[in-house]
C-alpha cells in the first residue's frame, strides 16, 4: 500500500493493449475440473489469463451457526462433512481445540490412535489428490484408480474401526470413541507393508513421465515471500521451499515421539507439489510403522472426559494440526453453556486459494485447470 | 517469542501513544490476547510482522457480542426518620438496590498470529489481535489489515458477508459465501431466519399454525395496500 510505508503482497495487475477485447468465460460451477460446485470468472487475452476471480458459496450452508446452536459434542460428526476425505483429521482438529479450551488429557493408547489414523488418512488424500492431479492432465483413469485401489482399503480400515468409511465421527474429547477391534492391527499392518510397494508404482509411472514434467515443471510458480503472507499452509506452502510443519511446530499429540522428516520443494511449481506429496506419504509410512509398533494397552478415554453436560469455563481457545490439505484450525470461545459461543473453522482450502489469482495471471487457460487441480481442495471445506 | 504481556510493553514503549490492552483469557488455554484500538490497528501489525517476527496470520474471524444487561446489588446508606421509642429520630439504614446497567453490544474482529520463520526454534502460542467496532448497528467500520497480511483477504470478506464488520482499506470487499443480493449477515446472534413458511411442502402441527398465522399477515398487507 503506498503511502504507508507496508509492503504488501497483493497481485499484479496485468495490462490490456487498449482496444483488445477480453473473452471472459466462467470456468464452473460445473466445470469437471473443480472437483465439486465452484466458479472461477477468468478473463483471457487470447489463451492469456489476466483476471481470475474465484466465486464461493455454492455448498455453503453455515455450518458455523449450526454448531453454535447445539452442543459441543454434536458438531463432532458434523466436522466429518467439512473436507469429507479426511473426517480423521477434522475430528483430530476439533476435539484438540475442545481440549485446549477445557484442558483435559489424553490418554496414551487414544494417542497413538489419532496418529494411526491420521496418518492413514493423510496417505489416502495424498494418493487421491495425484491422481485427480493427473486425471485433469488427461491421464483420464490409470493413476486415479491406482490411487482409488489403495485408498479402498484404508477405507475398509476406517469402515471396521468406526462403522463407517468416510464419516468415521471417530474421536471424542479426551480420547476416541471405540477401541481396535480383535485382529484390526495386523490387518492394518498388512496395509501399511503394501504401501511403498504402491508409492514406487507411483512413482514409476508419473515421476520422470514427460508429459507430466513438461505440463508441470514452471507452471503455476509461487513465491515463498506470497506464500507466507498469504497464509498458504500444507503441501502448497514446503513446495515452495518453507520448513513449515504444524506436526514439527507445534509437537501436538506424540508426534515428537516419531522420527519423520519435513520434504521441502525447491521451485514451488505443480511438479514440486506433486513430488512432495509422494514423499510425504513415504514419511506417514515411516510413522504408521513406528506407531503400530510402539502402541500401548490402556484406556483410550479421559475416565474425567463427560460425553453430557459437557459444560468448559469460560474462555476461548484455538486449537490447530496439520491436515492432509494443510492447517486445520478450530477456533471456540465459550460462555459456560452448553453450546460454544463462538466456533469458527479455519478452512485451509479456502485460504489457499487466496493466491489462486496470482498463480494464473499470465498462464494458458488449460493450466489454469491443472494449477487449481494442484491446490487440493474439497468444496465442503471451503463453502461450509 | 515474547509473550502477549511483554508484547504489550514492547509495544507501548516502540509506538508512542498506541492504545493496546492485554485481554485475559481464563481458560486453561491460557491464550491471552491484545485488544488494540481501530485507528491504531494498520501501525501495530505492521510492527508485529516486521519487527516481532509475527509473518503468518492464520486466522481471521468475527465475533459478535450483543447488549448485555448486568444486574448487581448495591448497598448504601440512607438516613431515614424513624420512631426509635416512640420518639422520632433520624436513623442511618443501610438498603440493598438492584442496579441494572446496559454493556452497548459491539462486533470484534480477532486474527490469530504466528511465526513462520522463528515457528521450529521457537514453539509459541497464537498471538491473539483484537479489533472492536464502535456499536453494532451504523459503526461497524475497522480497517483491513490485508496490506500487512494478505491471507486476512478472503477471511475478511467473509467476516463483512457473515457479520457486517465493513474493512476500510479492503481492495475487493465483496460477500464471499452469501449472494450478493442477500441483505442480512447470518452470523449475528440475533438474525432471524427468513420466513419461508409459504414453501413448507406439507404444513403440519406447529407449523401449520405459524403458516396460518403467516397467510392471514400476508392477507392483511395485502388489504392494507
Amino acid at each position: 500500500m503506498s503511502g504507508t510505508g507496508i509492503q504488501s503482497f497483493l497481485p499484479p495487475v496485468i495490462d490490456v493493449e487498449a482496444g483488445e477485447e477480453l473473452l471472459e468465460v466462467a470456468m464452473g460451477p460445473h466445470h469437471p475440473s473443480t472437483h465439486g460446485v465452484f466458479r472461477m470468472d477468468v478473463a483471457l487475452d487470447g489463451e492469456r489469463v489476466v483476471r481470475l476471480k474465484p466465486v464461493f458459496g455454492y455448498l455453503h450452508r453455515n455450518h458455523e451457526k449450526i454448531a453454535e446452536k447445539t452442543t459441543y459434542l454434536a458438531s463432532m460428526p458434523y466436522t466429518d462433512r467439512l473436507d469429507y476425505f479426511c473426517s480423521m483429521t477434522n475430528n483430530w482438529a476439533y476435539a484438540l481445540a475442545v481440549e485446549k479450551l477445557a484442558g483435559m488429557e489424553v490418554p496414551e493408547r487414544a494417542e497413538y490412535l489419532r496418529v494411526i489414523t491420521a496418518e492413514l488418512t493423510r496417505v489416502q488424500n495424498h494418493a487421491s489428490a495425484i491422481g485427480f492431479l493427473l486425471q485433469e492432465m488427461g491421464a483420464s483413469g490409470t493413476p486415479l484408480m491406482y490411487a482409488f485401489r489403495e485408498r479402498e482399503k484404508i477405507l475398509d480400515l476406517f469402515e471396521a474401526l468406526s462403522g463407517s468409511r468416510m464419516m468415521c465421527n471417530y474421536m471424542r474429547f479426551g480420547g476416541c470413541r471405540v477401541d481396535l477391534p480383535a485382529g484390526w492391527l495386523d490387518r492394518a499392518k498388512l496395509v501399511v507393508a503394501g504401501l511403498p510397494r504402491f508409492i514406487d508404482e507411483i512413482e514409476a509411472l508419473l515421476t520422470s513421465n514427460e508429459i507430466l514434467m513438461a505440463r508441470s515443471q514452471g507452471v503455476g510458480v509461487l513465491r515463498p515471500e506470497l506464500a507466507v503472507n498469504a497464509g498458504v499452509t500444507g503441501v502448497m506452502l514446503r513446495a515452495t521451499g518453507v520448513n513449515y510443519d504444524v506436526r514439527k511446530v507445534d509437537h501436538y499429540g506424540i508426534y515428537d515421539r516419531f522420527s519423520f522428516r519435513v520434504p521441502l520443494g525447491d521451485h514451488g511449481d505443480i511438479y514440486d507439489r506433486y513430488m512432495l506429496r509422494v514423499l510425504e506419504m513415504r514419511e506417514s509410512v515411516k510413522i504408521l510403522e513406528q506407531a503400530m509398533a510402539q502402541i500401548p494397552e490402556g484406556p483410550i478415554l479421559d475416565p474425567k472426559s463427560k460425553p453430557r453436560g459437557f459444560r468448559p469455563k469460560p474462555g476461548e481457545a484455538y486449537g490447530r494440526i496439520e491436515a492432509p490439505k494443510g492447517e486445520l484450525g478450530f477456533y471456540l470461545i465459550s460462555d459456560g453453556s452448553g453450546n460454544p459461543y463462538r466456533y469458527r473453522v479455519r478452512p485451509p482450502s479456502l485460504i489457499n486459494l487466496t493466491i489462486l489469482e496470482d498463480m494464473c495471471l499470465g498462464q494458458n487457460v488449460a493450466d489454469v485447470v491443472l494449477i487449481f487441480g494442484s491446490v487440493d481442495i474439497v468444496l465442503g471445506e471451503v463453502d461450509r | 517469542m515474547k509473550s502477549a504481556e511483554e508484547l504489550v510493553e514492547e509495544l507501548k514503549s516502540a509506538l508512542p501513544g498506541v492504545d493496546v490492552a492485554l485481554v485475559v483469557n481464563p481458560s486453561p488455554s491460557a491464550q491471552h490476547s491484545l485488544r488494540v484500538a481501530a485507528e491504531d490497528a494498520l501501525r501495530v501489525a505492521a510492527y508485529l510482522r516486521d519487527q516481532a517476527g509475527y509473518d503468518y496470520c492464520s486466522n481471521a474471524t468475527g465475533v459478535d457480542w450483543l447488549d448485555k444487561e448486568t444486574s448487581e446489588k448495591v448497598k448504601t446508606t440512607r438516613t431515614v426518620s424513624k420512631q426509635v421509642d416512640g420518639v422520632e429520630q433520624m436513623v442511618e439504614e443501610v438498603v440493598e438496590e438492584t442496579v441494572k446497567r446496559v454493556e452497548p453490544g459491539f462486533l470484534e474482529a480477532v486474527y490469530h498470529l504466528y511465526s513462520m520463520k522463528r515457528g521450529h526454534s521457537d514453539p509459541h502460542p497464537p498471538l491473539v489481535l483484537r479489533m472492536r467496532t464502535e456499536n453494532r448497528a451504523d459503526r461497524v467500520e475497522l480497517p483491513s489489515l490485508t496490506p500487512v497480511w494478505r491471507s486476512a483477504e478472503f477471511q475478511e470478506r467473509e467476516i463483512f458477508d457473515l457479520y457486517g464488520i465493513v474493512f476500510k482499506g479492503h481492495r475487493d470487499l465483496r460477500r464471499l459465501l452469501m449472494w450478493e443480493e442477500f441483505e442480512d449477515h447470518p452470523m449475528r446472534r440475533d438474525y432471524v431466519d427468513p420466513d419461508d413458511y409459504e414453501y413448507e411442502p406439507t404444513p403440519h402441527d406447529e407449523v401449520l399454525k405459524r403458516a396460518e398465522e403467516h397467510r392471514a399477515q400476508m392477507a392483511a398487507a395485502e388489504g392494507a395496500r
